[in-house]
């Protein structure tokens, strides 16, 4: 497959708007504007099978199509630019290398819901991505593909960024939204449905960087294109995957949906990094979702092939673990994560994930007690499902997984008092 | 308290928004960028500056991590230490900055020309261990490249 998502991203200074138009950059937006009305690029967009990159894989089109079609308040729509699910670094490429393709697709996605302003929520930490967008949007404004009367066609959108403050939390849309409007970012119970009742109480939809970029390439070559790269049309679209952790080459890896996990660790990411230290567990989908063992690593990166096997492709944020990784160890990490992040509205999360963190912490420093293990499994249990947004689910998932698939070397590490690398439980049971 | 060249920039970020609040956020990096750090009168005055309560961006100055609350020093020394730049060998790096600052995470040299804290996912994770040293992301780093790095420090 051609490279749709990162085309430009080797050439020189590709990040302007010039060698981006060179290479065809906006003709897509010329022609949705041009030539299709609102309602028949959702269509469109509903038609190629595209699930949102964020983490949670929900049809775009269909999320598009939940806005109000006659326009009775202002609409908007938020870009969701604050990757920060562990393990997911795609997002930044795309803002640093290829800023217009991401305003290109935001701008197309805009018009499709006639918002008014389209904001761009980007993580306080991207200091230089942020830099690179502001440069572009300013380009866009200059030539007319963002403010008045945009290509001629009597639509108008504003094209802001906005940069965040340092909360994982945020990247939650309903927490994006609180923090946009200038508060803490406290997540909302839904429904109301941003779609229905979003930022300042209007229509909102919240897409990730990722997911709009891939717009222009399903306008430009058409759904049945789109939907033809991957698996099946549920699993579809050209993809970015995130490899980091005991790999000899990290980084992110542009494939058709679908890729197998192995491929992806051996031959573009060259294999693991000590060629003594074999495969153990990878977690295929950022830090929140369950881990899978090495034999269960035989599978298809798309959304179904993974959730066919318990786990999730999530953010394709894709962290590889050899066989020196102690597990308690690599948990103990993604537990003090989830516990830093809780916002602290809901208290099974704000109080679970510090006993997560502080149990792990005590059988990392070898003062566990054996009824720990099953004490873990059972805080995990009591937050997942009882909280206002999925970070309950984040923080639980890990731990339920990591325990039942490496029990026996949470049990050994427990009895020794110390780090007892074991391989996973037999069949990964 | 910081000059009409600031109030028209705080104007013009107002203007972005429907209503004044949204920019709470941004008014704040604003005072950061300005200052240094967030103190309680800088609080004060975003308040009254934005009509929201100074109880309302105190809340949201001690929610986010970014936000200052204390002057940092000249370099500020961010080490991601989550699980891909764990697997990476964050822990040597961090503990190698430790050693040669002399300080621990969250400290400051008494000289305020080094302040390190510990982060967590700063979206790095394929170019992991990595740093970030005041706004700027250093990755793929080693502990040699990491001396070369504050060495060279003006």
């Amino acid at each position: 497959m051609d490279k749709i998502l990162t085309r430009n991203i080797h050439k020189e200074n590709s990040q302007s708007i010039d060698v981006y138009e060179s290479g065809g950059g906006y003709e897509a937006m010329r022609k949705a504007l041009k030539s299709l009305n609102p309602g028949e690029v959702t269509e469109q967009v509903k038609k190629s099978g595209l699930r949102g990159r964020g983490g949670a894989g929900f049809p775009t089109g269909l999320k598009w199509s939940f806005m109000p079609k006659e326009k009775s308040k202002p609409h908007y729509l938020l870009v969701n630019a604050d990757e920060s699910e562990p393990g997911t670094f795609k997002d930044r490429l795309l803002m640093e290398k290829e800023p217009h393709l991401v305003i290109e697709g935001s701008m197309i996605s805009a018009y499709a819901m006639q918002a008014d302003i389209c904001f761009v929520y980007i993580r306080g930490e991207f200091v230089y991505p942020a830099r690179v967008m502001q440069a572009a949007i300013d380009e866009a404004y200059r030539k007319g593909y963002a403010g008045r009367n945009i290509l001629g066609s009597g639509w108008d959108c504003e094209l802001i960024l906005h940069i965040g403050a340092g909360a994982y939390i945020c990247g939650e849309e309903t927490a994006l939204m609180s923090s946009l409007e200038g508060d803490r970012g406290y997540p909302r119970v839904k429904p109301p449905f941003p779609a229905q009742s979003g930022v300042w109480g209007m229509p909102t939809t919240i897409n990730n960087v990722e997911t709009l970029a891939c717009v222009p390439s399903i306008i430009e070559r058409g759904p049945e294109w789109f939907a033809s790269v991957g698996p099946n049309e549920k699993n579809s679209g050209p993809k970015l995957y995130c490899l980091s952790g005991h790999v000899k080459r990290p980084g992110v890896y542009e494939a058709p949906m679908g890729l197998p996990l192995m491929e992806l660790i051996h031959e573009l990411g060259g294999g693991m990094l000590h060629d003594d230290r074999p495969l153990k567990a990878c977690i295929p989908g950022g830090s929140s979702v369950p881990v899978l063992t090495a034999e269960q690593c035989d599978v298809n990166l798309d959304f179904d092939s993974l959730a066919a096997v318990g786990s999730m492709l999530g953010s394709a944020g894709i962290m590889v673990m050899d066989s020196s990784t102690c597990m308690v160890n690599a948990l103990l990490r993604i537990s003090h994560f989830y516990s830093h992040e809780s916002c602290g509205q809901c208290t099974p999360c704000r109080q679970g994930t510090g006993w997560l963190e502080r149990i792990l912490t005590r059988i990392e420093n070898g003062q566990g007690r054996i009824a720990d293990v099953d004490l873990l499994k059972s805080v995990a249990d009591n937050i997942d499902g009882n909280t206002i947004c999925a970070l309950g689910e984040a923080a639980a998932w890990p731990v339920q997984s990591f325990v039942k698939k490496f029990r026996p070397e949470f049990e050994a590490h427990v009895e020794a008092g110390k780090c007892v690398i074991l391989d996973a439980a037999p069949s990964g049971a | 308290m910081f000059g009409p060249e600031f109030e028209r920039k705080v104007d013009a970020i107002v203007a972005r928004y429907p209503v004044p609040k949204a920019a709470v956020l941004p008014v704040l990096w604003g005072v950061q960028h300005h200052r240094g750090w967030i103190d309680a009168e800088s609080e004060k005055w975003v308040a009254g500056r934005l009509g929201v309560s100074a109880a309302h961006v105190h809340g949201v100055v001690t929610f986010y991590t970014m936000y200052k609350q204390k002057p940092s020093g000249k370099y500020h020394i961010q080490v991601c230490t989550t699980l891909s730049c764990m697997l990476r060998g964050s822990d040597e790096l961090l503990g190698h900055l430790e050693r040669r600052l002399n300080i621990k995470p969250g400290e400051k040299t008494p000289d305020e020309r080094f302040s390190l804290v510990r982060v967590e996912c700063l979206g790095s994770c394929g170019s992991a261990p990595m740093l970030q040293l005041n706004d700027d992301y250093h990755e793929d780093l080693t502990l040699e490249k990491v001396d070369k790095l504050l060495d060279n420090l003006p």
